[in-house]
């Protein structure tokens, strides 16, 4: 000890005195406002002009698939035949071209006929506009092809239906009380060119190579092949009559026509189906993304594909997050044999594709889980990896840094150093993992379901997946109808982008030193 | 260095076997799917199932798998599809769609897609820089799928310009002739394109991200001091250091064509390896399905290898396997 220590030494204590008592001494507060780790990174983010049109997408796509099917008149479980393939339909009142269910046709005189006729008798036109006709030389004929603008809703025109005395009672009473006819006259069925096509009401050629065309009487009309008879001794309707029936004015002549015929079981009527589905349902058949093969309202079933999709990944994602973030963290803090042997697991685990184990569990669990449970453990088994990866590398990094010795030193405990120490650090790669890994969840699910090595194609147990509405989709190409195809693609397409765009804004955002670095 | 690839080829082939023989236990814990067929088949499958001990404790069968792997590398018969006929030699029969359609693809990608990423590099933060990279966005995100139902429909549906599927392949004739002959192509082009836009996309990416940091970088103002024009040094410098990166991506691409990929087969009907592997689910065959299974695994494997071996040769000062 030198002197002068010495001498401060013997200095003493009551010669000590406070400088000041009555202030508190500390840091001064600081002026500006904290700003937080998420703040920040939320602030980067939102500069990000990319990612926000993600995110406003995926948020879009997200009410679209809540919303829809409430909003939707029809139920995943729906499908009426008779409106099978019908065209977008935006509204029930929708003209001019454009998204109101009709299409340009170009036929011959047969069927122009046909689609003509279901407009004469009902005033509700298949055949919306013309365009008029061209020559073409088929097999060495000439023939005339006919080009208009057919309205696939209403040329589904007319039914037989077979109803009880009381359904077709219940009928004339609603056609009494709206004024709207929907029961039009029965046909003589041996006269008919199909006879279980109601559409041939009028005379046709049966043979030679003008089968299917009109006849036509001296004025050009379409000559019917209505049943008659007096209403007497057809006493079960009595109620609106179509235009031009001798009926109107005497319901005794035997020239009146008749609304129905006797079957077994009650009366077969024909019936204009557009009205008798409005009788049915009480809403007008109005499909806005069109109607499947199998007449399925194919905006419903998009909206709950989404739906699925959505619920599928986000679910999957957040499991494997928890799993991998355990993982990694267990490998990266305590490294050495048990992060050899882990990784080692995980490599394995790493190496099979996703295909196989999809398909293997698929088989084994697919009877006792459910085909979905099977497909979310077939995500959880793996999905994981890339997750624990990033973990255990954020771990390496910062394990070793001074701060974590030094908390170590004041005695804190590993579960401690893990939580409060270290993850936080971490945190920000943690999500942009999960995030990235959604896009690549809806991809797998869909192409599984795509190729129907996993039958997630069940709507009457409210199951469906946009990957097996392409497969519907896809088969209806050949036959014309693209719009099948194209909402679910245009949805799944939708869907892949916003969640990349999102997530590689979410990267940039917790690490700005990785902008413009992909992955 | 050999000792490194020893290493990591030793690994990878033990994560082969524990993967089939997980895959193959799993398997046969499912019931043997019965036979169908004509009565001789029916009698050829059934007294090869006796032959090759299906009827034996699993454990006894896995070891009679192994063996029969090791010694003759025998995996079985058709029993559903291709019936009594050598898994192996359909799998043959197979592959030369599959290479074909993926080998196309990739000679039209590869310099398309580093052209445009160079391109993006050069002009990086102007229009045709923002045009590419979002373009590379939307192909990199749209499965592949989605564009092949789009171009399905435009140029095989609507405008007719090639049929909806490929030209069918007559398996007695030389299949690989068949694949890379001139008409073949010609009807391939819509599934060539399908998987070509995502590749192209990702080179485009890869390119453009390494090449637009090499740029920066203080060897490249060195080199223009040195009095080389931008053009001069960008290709002698920047894109020789760039291929570091891109070399191995190539390399991992030229090995994945053999895995080619399911769903665009499906979608035009090729009769390649994917169609095969996704039949044999649909109609659980399951010969075809652990050797698909196994050839699948392996190509992952070695492409991963392969990829990281390739470091090493290109750019020396990369030392693999170094602690």
């Amino acid at each position: 000890m030198t002197n002068e220590t010495q001498n401060i030494m013997d200095i003493p204590a009551e010669k000590f005195a406070f400088a000041q008592t009555d202030k508190k001494l500390g840091d001064k507060k600081l002026q500006t406002k904290p700003v937080s780790y998420m703040r920040d990174a939320w602030r980067r983010f939102a500069k990000n002009k990319s990612s926000i049109v993600g995110m406003v997408i995926i948020v879009f796509l997200l009410l679209f698939s809540l919303i829809a099917p409430l909003v939707s008149q029809y139920s995943v479980e729906y499908s009426d035949g008779a409106y099978r393939n019908v065209l977008p339909k935006i509204s029930a009142n929708a003209d001019g071209g454009f998204w109101d269910g009709t299409e340009r046709y170009e036929s011959n005189l047969a069927t122009y006929q046909y689609n003509i006729a279901i407009g004469v008798e009902s005033g509700r036109e298949a055949v919306k506009k013309e365009y008029g006709t061209s020559t073409v030389v088929i097999e060495g004929e000439e023939t005339t092809l006919y080009s208009y603008r057919r309205d696939t809703y209403n040329a589904v025109g007319y039914m037989f239906q077979t109803l009880t005395y009381d359904q077709f009672a219940a009928l004339q009473e609603y056609q009494n009380s709206t004024g709207i006819q929907i029961v039009y006259p029965v046909v003589d069925k041996d006269a008919m060119l199909s006879s279980s096509d109601a559409n041939y009401w009028y005379q046709t050629v049966s043979t030679g190579a003008h089968r299917g065309e009109a006849m036509l009487d001296e004025n050009g009309d379409f000559i019917p092949l209505y049943l008659t008879g007096p209403a007497s001794s057809y006493d079960r309707y009595d109620s609106l009559r179509i235009a031009g029936d001798p009926g109107i004015d005497d319901p005794e002549s035997e020239d009146a026509y008749r609304y129905y015929r006797v079957v077994q079981g009650g009366v077969e009527v024909r019936v204009l189906y557009y009205e008798y589905y409005v009788y049915q349902h009480g809403f007008e058949p109005v499909h806005i993304f069109g109607a499947t093969g199998t007449g399925a309202d194919l905006f419903t079933l998009v909206a709950s594909g989404t739906q699925f999709s959505f619920l599928l990944a986000i679910g999957v994602s957040i499991v494997n997050l928890i799993i991998g973030a355990i993982y990694g963290a267990i490998e990266g803090f305590y490294g050495g044999k048990i992060d050899l042997v882990m990784e080692r697991i995980a490599d394995i685990l790493n190496g099979v594709p996703f295909m196989i184990v999809a398909v293997l569990l698929n088989m084994h669990f697919a009877e006792t889980l459910g085909v979905v449970g099977a497909l979310i453990f077939a995500f959880v088994l793996t999905g994981w990896i890339g997750t624990a990866a990033t973990v255990r590398m954020q771990f390496y990094r910062y394990k070793k840094q001074e701060y974590v010795l030094a908390a170590r030193t004041l005695g804190a405990r590993d579960r401690r150093l893990i939580m409060k120490h270290i993850y936080p650090n971490a945190l920000g790669t943690i999500i942009t993992s999960a995030a990235l890994y959604i896009p690549s969840v809806i991809f797998s699910e869909t192409s599984l379901a795509y190729l129907g090595i996993i039958n997630l194609n069940n709507p009457s147990e409210g199951l469906i997946s946009l990957g097996s509405l392409l497969t519907t989709g896809q088969s209806a190409i050949s036959l014309g109808f693209v719009h099948i195809m194209l909402f679910p693609a245009i949805v799944i397409a939708l869907l892949m982008i916003s969640f990349n765009l999102f997530g590689n804004g979410l990267r940039d955002a917790f690490n700005p030193s990785l902008r413009g670095a992909d992955s | 260095m050999v000792k490194y690839v020893i290493k990591r080829l030793l690994l990878a082939a033990l994560t082969l076997f524990v993967i089939m023989s997980m895959c193959f236990i799993l398997i046969k814990l499912l019931p043997l799917p019965a036979v169908t067929g004509s009565e001789a088949t029916v009698a050829i499958i059934e007294a090869r199932r006796e032959a090759m001990g299906y009827y034996l404790p699993i454990m006894e069968q896995f070891f009679l798998f192994w063996q029969r792997i090791f010694t003759s590398f025998d995996w079985g018969i058709g029993e559903s599809m291709y019936q009594t006929q050598s898994v192996l030699e359909i799998i043959g029969q197979k592959l030369p769609a599959t290479i074909g359609v993926n080998v196309y693809s990739l000679i039209f990608s590869i310099p398309i897609g580093i052209g445009l990423g160079i391109f993006a590099a050069v002009k990086k933060n102007k229009w045709q820089d923002h045009t590419i990279s979002t373009l590379v966005m939307v192909f990199i995100s749209v499965p592949s799928f989605v564009l092949a139902f789009i171009i399905q429909y435009v140029f095989c549906y609507k405008l007719g310009w090639f049929g909806l599927h490929v030209n069918r392949v007559d398996s007695t004739m030389n299949v690989w002739a068949q694949i890379f002959s001139p008409s073949m192509f010609v009807s391939m082009i819509p599934a060539i394109a399908s998987l070509a836009f995502g590749t192209i996309a990702g080179f485009t990416r890869y390119t453009r991200a390494e090449l637009s940091e090499v740029l920066t970088s203080d060897y490249m103002l060195l080199a223009r001091t040195k009095g080389l024009t931008r053009r001069q040094a960008t290709i002698r410098h920047a894109l020789r250091n760039a291929m570091v990166v891109i070399f191995p991506m190539i390399l991992g691409q030229f090995i994945s064509v053999l895995a080619g990929s399911l769903i665009i087969e499906q979608i035009f009907g090729i009769p390649g390896i994917g169609a095969l592997y996704v039949n044999s689910i649909t109609v659980r065959d399951y010969n075809f399905f652990m050797a698909i299974s196994a050839f699948y695994t392996a190509i992952g494997l070695v492409a991963g290898i392969v990829i990281d071996l390739s470091y090493g040769f290109i750019d020396p000062r990369i030392r693999i396997g170094a602690k």
